[in-house]
């Protein structure tokens, strides 16, 4: 791995990270900006002890990369972030009651199965219409954003395990489900298998995959990302490419490299890993179009998940593949570069500051006027449809698969978007 | 910092969470030291205090609170400035203006708007780009550095050839006067107060309201970037545009060293092989840009290869290498040096050659980007602190090359300010007659030396003590570079 000193030296200091940063745009102070955060990484590293303070403004860090986009001296933030949350794991047991709250997380998230079985209980609840936000409140914010936050209901969508292309085959690729996106999201996944295959692509859909270890990663917890993504690399080891449709999991694929660097058995797998690795519309862009496109008459706000653009760079694919679908309008979103505060569990920890980056990001997206709002992440799509929710607005959401795949099929926007 | 100071500050403290809300007051050690530098980190002090107040109305009753203590005080912006000039105080308060950073007002009619002193400078243009208007100057951290530390600076930028500076585009400041005093000073009939304000560095005052003008978008930009094969025929270029009697809205320059920097921070993908290059920017009605970019086209057939940008994606990636040259330099060394310093522009060519040789000498690189058609050089001293010495030999050769500056009849600052870092050059350009007058400046607006003191002079007279009298002639006099009335 590399030295950490180096990668601390790399910042001048010249504070162009400072208006990209979500928390210094919330609360203008340095060190909930990149450059105070890694000024506070560099103390701890000079010996200073891991104080209160410093651990809070890390965990306020959203992990969102715009300043890795921003930055002209070619601050690797992302690992710094990354190695310093394991830091604070490793070196300071946390109070008793957001160790707790982390390790339910972390007990559910990672875990299709264990997610799957919240699903029942959580459609009765929702079908119930029992208001439990005000207690909720009272015991835990973060129970409480959990609550705002719960996905949908939708029903369970099981997928073959191999989806066969249509017409001459063009590739063989393999497809991660995720987590989230498996359990509450069903319909992505389908709509990306469907595609991959409209595109000619044979989809290899293994069951025994499980979580890429992104929420993990991104939240210090380096032991059990090691162990994911080494599971994640076995059950892929087939296939020429893998594709995600979830931004923040193809990023933490495409990590795989230095996150198992220091282990000399798996850093050349990893790092193969790393380069097979493709979100979607990436891949679909590399491949370019082949199945035709039917008319979708539909006025488009397109989100840039972090995740996606900050982390992964990929900014121009989605676009071009929605503005590729006749009769569809794309209508930019104000402040792309800012996250909308959803950032992996982000909403449920720090829900606070998370509700307040909604707020802005949903008055942005209400501006646009569009009919649609378009993500490539779930955590984005529900945290701001909640956000427009409490302004009193209801917009359509979907994947960028599920519009491709509803202009390929030639299904008509109703089909797309029930309002959720 | 002794024990009866800090018990001071321990008072002070509780003084300002009562006036700012507890929230906004900064104590904790290693939060402090968030704030020891700002973009010049080579000088660096802990605060005493941070507190980030959020009114006009905050600041004067901190400054008050300051004064009543006998602390000094300190301001602000966005903590980007290359010369020290919001360097704290250990035994001082910081007053952090990042978080007021409301557009008050916008009156395009008038053609202006009122911002408080945190507003990023790129966001007033965003707040009027759609309308037609622009807040012209526009330094190369534009989309972060804060108007109030424009103000304090009288910040420049690319495009200050033909626009001017800061100065030329504040209509008026409210200001927090070292007596705690909530005042107002605009363009008005008497002594030009406003001018004296804009540039002093925070010496004379805190702003807390600016009013500035915008400025209509051009009708017609051209941008072109020229590839030269040495700097002296770039040197040669701009000269001849300049004497043609075109005035460019820019013309900079960067070498190759430069060059390579940002090609490697931004992919801007300048022609490779470049000794120079050159980015000459026109603007104003159609006729008049079209006209006069042949012109500019043909002044530069030295060049060997010139691309003119097509569109704005292509103009932002002409600039995209310019603008992040600074920051880019680190990508190519460990630590550096942004000098800052003005020279007549037809001494360009042998001020080059004598940076090249005192390079030459010490070993020490020196990447250079200036902006050519005012003659304002920022070369970059690269060294690696963990080298011993490095350090003091980059210190010395960035010395030197201001020594230069005031040895071509330059100055040591273009834009970046004297701030704490070049005090101790100021006695080379000044004499000490002319160093008393300005303290006696200062002096009346800051009687009692707490508004960012140590800052601008090198050795700060105390006020009432009478400057002796001149004797002899002035040197300026004596060069014939002015005269006595």
């Amino acid at each position: 791995m590399e030295d950490f000193r180096e990668l601390l030296d790399d910042c001048v200091h010249c504070g162009f990270c400072l208006p990209t940063c979500p928390t210094y745009q919330l609360w203008g102070e340095e060190m909930d900006s990149p450059r105070g955060r890694i000024h506070l990484m560099s103390q701890h590293e000079q010996g200073e002890p891991l104080s209160g303070p410093m651990i809070e403004h890390f965990d306020r860090c959203l992990g969102c990369m715009a300043c890795v986009t921003a930055c002209p001296s070619g601050v690797k933030y992302d690992r710094l972030i990354e190695v310093t949350r394991a830091k604070v794991e490793d070196e300071r047991p946390r109070g008793r009651t957001d160790r707790l709250l982390r390790e339910a997380i972390f007990a559910f998230f990672p875990y299709p199965k264990r997610l799957r079985l919240l699903r029942g209980p959580l459609r009765a609840y929702q079908a119930s219409k029992i208001n439990m936000a005000p207690l909720l409140n009272r015991i835990s914010p973060t129970l409480a954003a959990m609550e705002r936050l719960a996905p949908p209901r939708a029903s369970h969508v099981r997928l073959p395990e191999r989806v066969a292309a249509r017409g001459e085959r063009r590739a063989v690729v393999g497809m991660l489900t995720g987590c989230v996106q498996r359990e509450f999201f069903p319909g992505v996944n389908a709509a990306t298998a469907r595609v991959l295959a409209m595109e000619g692509c044979d989809v290899v859909i293994s069951k025994d995959q499980g979580c890429c270890g992104a929420l993990s990663l991104h939240s210090g917890r380096a032991a059990e990302a090691r162990a994911f993504a080494k599971k994640t690399i076995e059950t892929f080891a087939d296939v020429d490419v893998v594709v995600v449709n979830a931004a923040g999991c193809g990023s933490a694929m495409k990590d795989y490299g230095d996150v198992l660097a220091d282990e000399p058995e798996w850093a050349e797998r990893a790092r193969e890993f790393s380069v097979k690795t493709r979100d979607l519309t990436e891949y679909l862009a590399e491949l370019g179009p082949r199945a035709t496109r039917h008319p979708l008459e539909i006025t488009v706000a397109y989100h840039d998940a972090c995740h996606l653009a900050h982390a992964q760079g990929i900014r121009v694919q989605p676009r071009a593949l929605l503005a590729g679908i006749p009769g569809l309008e794309i209508r930019e979103i104000a402040d792309p570069e800012i996250c909308c505060g959803s950032a992996g569990v982000y909403n449920l920890l720090q829900p606070e500051a998370a509700g307040e980056l909604g707020d802005r990001k949903a008055a942005n997206v209400s501006a646009t006027g569009a009919d649609l709002l378009v993500a490539a992440n779930p955590g984005c799509s529900l945290q701001i449809a909640t956000a427009l929710r409490r302004r009193g607005e209801e917009i359509a959401v979907a994947h960028t698969a599920e519009v491709l795949d509803a202009s390929i099929r030639g299904i008509g926007k109703e089909q797309l978007s029930p309002r959720r | 910092m002794g024990d009866v100071s800090t018990a001071g500050l321990d008072g002070l403290a509780e003084r300002l969470r009562v006036v700012a809300g507890a929230g906004n007051v900064i104590t904790d050690p290693a939060e402090l030291r968030t704030y020891e530098c700002d973009g010049l980190t080579y000088h660096r002090a802990t605060p005493g205090i941070v507190v980030l107040p959020d009114s006009a109305e905050q600041i004067a009753e901190i400054v008050r609170a300051c004064t009543a203590e006998g602390v000094p005080y300190i301001a602000r912006g966005s903590g980007t400035g290359l010369s020290g000039g919001a360097l704290p105080r250990t035994d001082g308060v910081l007053i952090v203006t990042s978080r007021m950073r409301r557009i008050l007002e916008i009156d395009i009619d008038d053609e202006r708007a009122v911002v408080e002193p945190g507003v990023i400078n790129l966001d007033v243009t965003k707040a009027v780009r759609s309308q037609g208007y622009y807040y012209a100057p526009d330094p190369s951290s534009q989309q972060i550095c804060s108007i109030g530390g424009n103000v304090a600076e009288n910040s420049g930028g690319a495009h200050c050839l033909k626009y001017g500076f800061t100065v030329n585009h504040v209509l008026a400041c409210e200001v927090v006067t070292p007596d705690g005093e909530i005042v107002e000073i605009s363009e008005a009939p008497g002594y030009d107060l406003l001018g004296a304000f804009v540039g002093s560095e925070g010496t004379l005052g805190i702003t807390t309201k600016i009013t500035v003008r915008l400025t209509r978008l051009p009708e017609k930009v051209e941008t072109l970037l020229a590839a030269f094969d040495t700097i002296e025929s770039a040197g040669e270029a701009v000269s001849a545009i300049i004497s043609a009697g075109v005035v460019p809205a820019a013309i900079e320059m960067m070498d190759a060293l430069s060059i390579e920097a940002a090609e490697a921070a931004v992919a801007c993908d300048y022609p490779p092989g470049a000794g120079a290059v050159l980015v000459v920017e026109l603007d104003g009605p159609t006729a008049e840009v079209d006209h006069q970019f042949a012109q500019v086209k043909e002044l530069c057939d030295a060049a060997f290869e010139i691309r003119v940008a097509a569109d704005d994606t292509e103009r932002a990636l002409i600039w995209r290498g310019r603008k992040s040259a600074f920051a880019a330099v680190g990508r190519i060394s460990p630590d550096y040096i942004v000098q800052d310093g003005v020279i007549p522009r037809t001494a360009l060519p042998e001020v080059l050659a004598r940076i090249d040789e005192l390079s030459g000498d010490s070993g020490v690189r020196v990447a250079n980007v200036f902006h050519a058609g005012d003659g304002n050089l920022h070369p970059l001293v690269l060294f690696d602190d963990a080298v011993p010495g490095a350090a003091e030999r980059a210190e010395m050769v960035s010395g030197q090359i201001l020594d230069l500056c005031i040895e071509h009849g330059g100055s040591i600052t273009g834009e970046h300010g004297v701030g704490v870092d070049k005090a101790k050059h100021m006695p080379r350009m000044f004499t000490e007659e002319d160093l008393d007058t300005m303290q006696m400046v200062r002096c009346a607006f800051d009687p009692a030396g707490l508004c960012n003191p140590g800052k601008v002079y090198p050795t700060p007279r105390l006020c009432g003590e009478v400057p002796g009298r001149r004797t002899g002639v002035h040197p300026l006099v004596e060069s014939g570079k002015a005269d006595l009335f």
